[in-house]
């Protein structure tokens, strides 16, 4: 047990010592921050123009136009013709110009804009949303309406999803919530797996063709060595994302507080996300997504987060050592990783396919118990509230794969590793299987 | 004492055998020679005694105890392969391996520091494994080996690699190593350090053990009873069976072999032919036997 501390030791700071780590843990919450950073710069220096407010001339023949003026564009009315204005838009004195000609409130039809610049498909459809309200507004007079009392008549509908659990628990739900949480933790166990499962292979490599190999198994016992690589770099991993985690939300937060000073609450969360205004249809649904954060046991989602986290790596990290102890070059890896890229990729494709759609689908439940595609599709469903049963059967399946696996691993690994300079197969992996 | 008994081991790899019913005594104190051509199974033996592998059937004793895991930490283990992790600093290097063989890590720091200035290497503690030559790169590796004061010492090959130089430094350490009682297992197809160096010595041929014993002994039977023979001749003519006579103008040499007679008899025959000037026999080199003993052994 020593022995693995000492391993898991070495492998750690040999790691984490690195310049490459510093940089890499460094620069790569950084990236994601700096890039919003330049959106919002860019979108807000766009939205200020960089000069003063637009102004723009309507001329109306109807002369019933009276518009307000919005955020970044004013309307005025100077009761010149097409010409004059025409020729006030190529001094540059006015922004553009809008030409109501007489028409029909029925359909109306004829109405134009003129500006040097192309306008924007956004500016443009807000011109047309405010003329549209104000044709409304205009017919609601002509049939005896106040207006007003259809603004107080409008309603807004938005369902309450509410699960109920066999204890008694009510919780309520939002797809929109569960689906982000789902997809992100889906996506970091993949990319975990991934990305460290590769640097236990490369460590595995390193040891056997220099040879340090043998020094250590007369040492350790090979399993003693496999384990301590694999927790070590797991280790690193976490130690990672730990960082990573502080820092983009402290990068995050010091970059939306500075744009958030300069811009309506709204706007901001427009710009960051244009859907913004679909997803929270009102301020009912605003208050619905809090109180459904709110809702979710976060104890919970972060603890089978972490297990699943760790479980996934650990299942999928004993296959990477493997197949290291079985070649003598990374690229002699590649015949092998197919076995260990697919179920991986199923358990990815499942989560956005299935569980996400529908998280209570039997081949979600199945995605979500077996071992090999569960730490990635099981996420996909926690937040939604997952029945004891399946939780739990998910949790012991996951464990005993583990121990499967490294079990596997471990037969393969010990042979392996002192085999140089032959080329394996799959077949050969069975022999050293059935030899141990 | 025995450090180390192997007795009736076996082990073949699927239908290939690499030990066939070897039986060794190592003596405490003293340089074990383990000899044999490449492939004979020497490595295949080294890695049971260092229990990286099992054998198929037989035992061992380490200091009259069955062969355990928490042995490994009274054992020096020096692989013919030699490797380092890289980008590791040589301090941290041997740290670590002095750790792992069971020092606990603050006499780990006094036995590196002790070590590092023995081999007159102190200055390269920091410096990572893939700055140093590859001589300094092999002092580190004999000081992992060493470092944790094992009682027995297994080298494999221990003196590729080195140029004269540093192979001197590394003898000198062996012997010193000897000489304050831990045992050496030395694994080579070099002959020449087996004849300076070894006490006892086993060759092995194709997995079986073709002979064993101390050194002097081994030589000592091997003669052929043949005497070398310098002579300044009279007028008597040599008979026509020594056939191999050297002219050097002021004396002959050539050699006889004695079949039952004693080497005085064959002394008194001598003085017939002249004055004698040496009478010596001829006790053939490691080498020698080694390569007789390898070929006895394929003819059988």
């Amino acid at each position: 047990m020593n022995k693995i501390l000492l391993v898991i030791k070495r492998e750690y700071l040999a790691r984490v010592k690195k310049k490459s780590f510093l940089l890499a843990t460094l620069i790569t919450p950084l990236i994601f921050p700096t890039i919003m950073g330049i959106f919002l710069w860019i979108a807000i220096s766009d939205s200020n123009g960089g000069d003063a407010l637009r102004i723009i001339e309507v001329v109306d023949e109807n002369n019933s136009f009276f518009m307000e003026s919005a955020d970044n564009y004013a309307f005025s009315y100077s009761d010149i013709n097409i010409d004059e204005a025409k020729e006030l838009v190529r001094k540059e004195s006015r922004y553009g110009f809008l030409h109501i000609p007489k028409i029909d409130l029925e359909k109306p039809v004829g109405i134009s804009y003129y500006s040097i610049e192309n306008p924007s498909r956004t500016f443009l459809g807000s011109l047309e949303a405010t003329l549209k309200r104000k044709i409304e507004e205009l017919r609601l007079y002509d049939s005896g309406i106040d207006p007003a009392i259809i603004a107080d008549l409008k309603t807004n509908v938005s369902i309450q999803s509410v699960t109920l659990d066999t204890f008694g628990q009510e919780t309520i739900s939002n797809a929109t919530v569960n689906y982000a949480i789902g997809f992100i933790a889906g996506i970091l166990i993949y990319t975990f797996i991934f990305v460290y499962g590769n640097q236990i292979m490369q460590g595995v490599i390193e040891e056997k063709s220099s040879r340090i190999i043998e020094i250590l198994i007369s040492s350790l016992k090979p399993f003693q060595l496999m384990m301590g690589k694999i927790i070590g770099i797991g280790a690193v991993g976490l130690t990672q994302f730990l960082i990573w985690i502080i820092l983009i939300s402290a990068v995050s937060s010091l970059i939306m507080g500075y744009f958030g000073m300069q811009m309506p609450q709204q706007q901001a969360l427009e710009l960051a996300n244009p859907d913004a205004n679909r997803l929270f249809d009102g301020p009912g649904e605003i208050e619905q997504i809090l109180q459904v954060i709110q809702d979710i046991n976060l104890i919970q989602l972060a603890l089978t987060f972490i297990f699943y986290f760790i479980g996934g790596y650990l299942l999928y990290g004993a296959f990477f050592a493997a197949i290291g102890a079985a070649v003598d070059t990374p690229s002699d890896a590649q015949q092998f990783m197919f076995p260990v890229t697919i179920p991986l990729i199923i358990a990815y494709l499942g989560l956005f396919i299935f569980v996400l759609d529908d998280p209570n689908s039997n081949i979600s439940f199945w995605l979500s118990v077996i071992p090999f595609t569960s730490p990635i599709a099981m996420m996909g469903r926690i937040s939604y509230g997952v029945p004891f049963f399946d939780l739990a059967l998910s949790i012991i399946l996951l464990i005993a794969g583990f121990l499967f696996t490294t079990w596997l691993a471990g037969k393969i690994y010990r042979i392996g590793i002192l085999v140089h300079g032959t080329k394996v197969g799959y077949r050969t992996l069975w022999r050293w299987f059935k030899a141990s | 004492m025995n450090v180390l008994e192997i007795n009736s081991l076996n082990k073949s790899y699927g239908n290939h055998p690499a030990l066939t019913d070897i039986d060794l005594q190592v003596p405490k104190g003293s340089i074990f020679g383990l000899l044999g051509p490449n492939g004979a199974g020497k490595t295949t033996l080294i890695r049971i005694v260092n229990q990286i592998i099992e054998g198929d059937s037989g035992y061992i004793l380490f200091k009259n105890e069955t062969l355990r895991p928490d042995h490994i930490k009274h054992i020096g283990y020096l692989p013919e392969e030699r490797g380092l992790y890289k980008k590791m600093k040589v301090g941290e290097q041997l740290l670590y391996f002095a750790q792992i063989k069971g020092l606990s890590a603050s006499d780990a720091k006094i036995k590196v520091n002790y070590w590092l200035k023995r081999l007159q290497i102190s200055e390269w503690k920091d410096k990572r494994i893939e700055d140093l030559s590859k001589g300094m790169a092999q002092k580190v590796q004999f000081i992992a080996t060493v470092i944790h004061g094992p009682e027995l010492l297994i080298l494999d090959e221990p003196f590729s690699g080195f140029d004269p130089v540093n192979a001197d430094i590394i003898k000198n350490e062996i012997l010193a190593l000897r000489n304050s009682g831990t045992t050496v297992i030395l694994s080579t197809h070099r002959m020449e350090s087996v004849d300076l160096l070894c006490d006892n010595i086993a060759m092995i041929n194709k997995s079986y053990k073709v002979i064993d014993g101390p050194v002097q002994e081994i030589k000592r039977n091997a003669r052929p009873n043949t005497f070398a023979v310098k002579l300044i001749k009279n007028e008597n003519a040599l008979p026509p069976e020594w056939d191999d006579v050297i002219d050097h103008q002021e004396y002959v040499s050539f050699s006889i072999t004695l079949d039952d007679a004693p080497p005085n008899m064959m002394l008194r025959h001598l003085m017939h032919f002249g004055e004698i000037l040496g009478f010596e026999e001829v006790i053939p080199s490691i080498e020698e036997i080694f390569i007789q003993k390898i070929k006895e052994s394929d003819h059988e």
